[in-house]
């Protein structure tokens, strides 16, 4: 399994590049990973991310799209503007979460 | 990304039932989720799914569709339609697939950009009154390859 280090912290990543072990992540490590996509990380990015962190405790999964927009306060629009170019995926990574494994 | 990812899909929607419209409305809402420019071009009876008074009442077809495995005419008897429509709406809803309306509001806040096909708006007689307010417009074939340029065509 690869590894990557950030400021003396190790993190295990698969092939995509996503956390193998979301207890490895605290808000610095998504400050990293979000720089690598060439995102800053914002409050409203704070929100997302702790909210996907939250669903992936209770189910297991990241949530979907439809979840993210109806639930964390965040609608789609400012969904693609946080996460350009892909914001359920970026997001999962970012959150230091697996990939995806819903369609929606 | 290598050179031969696919930047842009257009996709053709020409069937109004439910199972008709819900590919490409997959795939259009999956490819902007990817970073893929979408496109949507809505054609024939893939109209209904975007005419206000009509996406909210999409149903599945319950007769000539071979997959259903349901004889002709049971798939025809009254109520049969809805009620296939009723089960296959929850088993979507526990995929959190979203209603039509709903659906398409995503794929548009998302970027996605929505047509209705010229010609079927005036063979059906509809006008732009009848489409969902969030339609980008109307196009003619010609404007809808224009538009299309170095995008997969996607027929559904």
């Amino acid at each position: 399994m690869p590894t990557k280090t950030i400021n003396g912290k190790t993190i295990t990543v698969d092939e995509d590049g996503f956390m193998t072990d979301p207890s490895q992540w605290d808000e610095d490590v998504a400050r990293w990973l979000a720089q690598e996509l060439g995102i800053e990380v914002t409050d409203r990015h704070l929100l997302v991310l702790n909210f996907m962190r939250a669903e992936f405790e209770k189910n297991g999964q990241a949530p979907s799209l439809r979840k993210l927009k109806n639930e964390s306060g965040v609608g789609t629009k400012e969904l693609y503007k946080l996460f350009p170019k892909g914001p359920a995926k970026k997001a999962a990574l970012i959150a230091g979460l697996g990939k995806p494994q819903g369609c929606i | 990304m290598s050179d031969d990812s696919i930047e842009k899909v257009s996709i053709i929607l020409s069937k109004g039932s439910l199972d008709g419209l819900y590919p490409g409305l997959i795939m259009g809402n999956g490819a902007l989720m990817e970073g893929i420019d979408a496109m949507l071009f809505f054609t024939f009876f893939g109209l209904e799914g975007i005419l206000d008074r009509k996406m909210d009442r999409i149903k599945v077809a319950t007769v000539g569709n071979p997959g259903m495995h349901m004889p002709t005419v049971i798939g025809s008897l009254p109520g049969m339609s809805a009620l296939a429509t009723s089960m296959m709406k929850k088993e979507m809803e526990k995929l959190d697939i979203p209603p039509v309306r709903e659906f398409l509001e995503m794929i548009h806040d998302g970027g996605g950009e929505i047509y209705a096909c010229k010609a079927a708006m005036e063979m059906f007689h509809y006008t732009a009154n009848d489409l969902w307010k969030d339609v980008d417009g109307i196009l003619t074939v010609g404007e809808f390859y224009e538009k299309s340029a170095g995008a997969q065509i996607i027929f559904t």
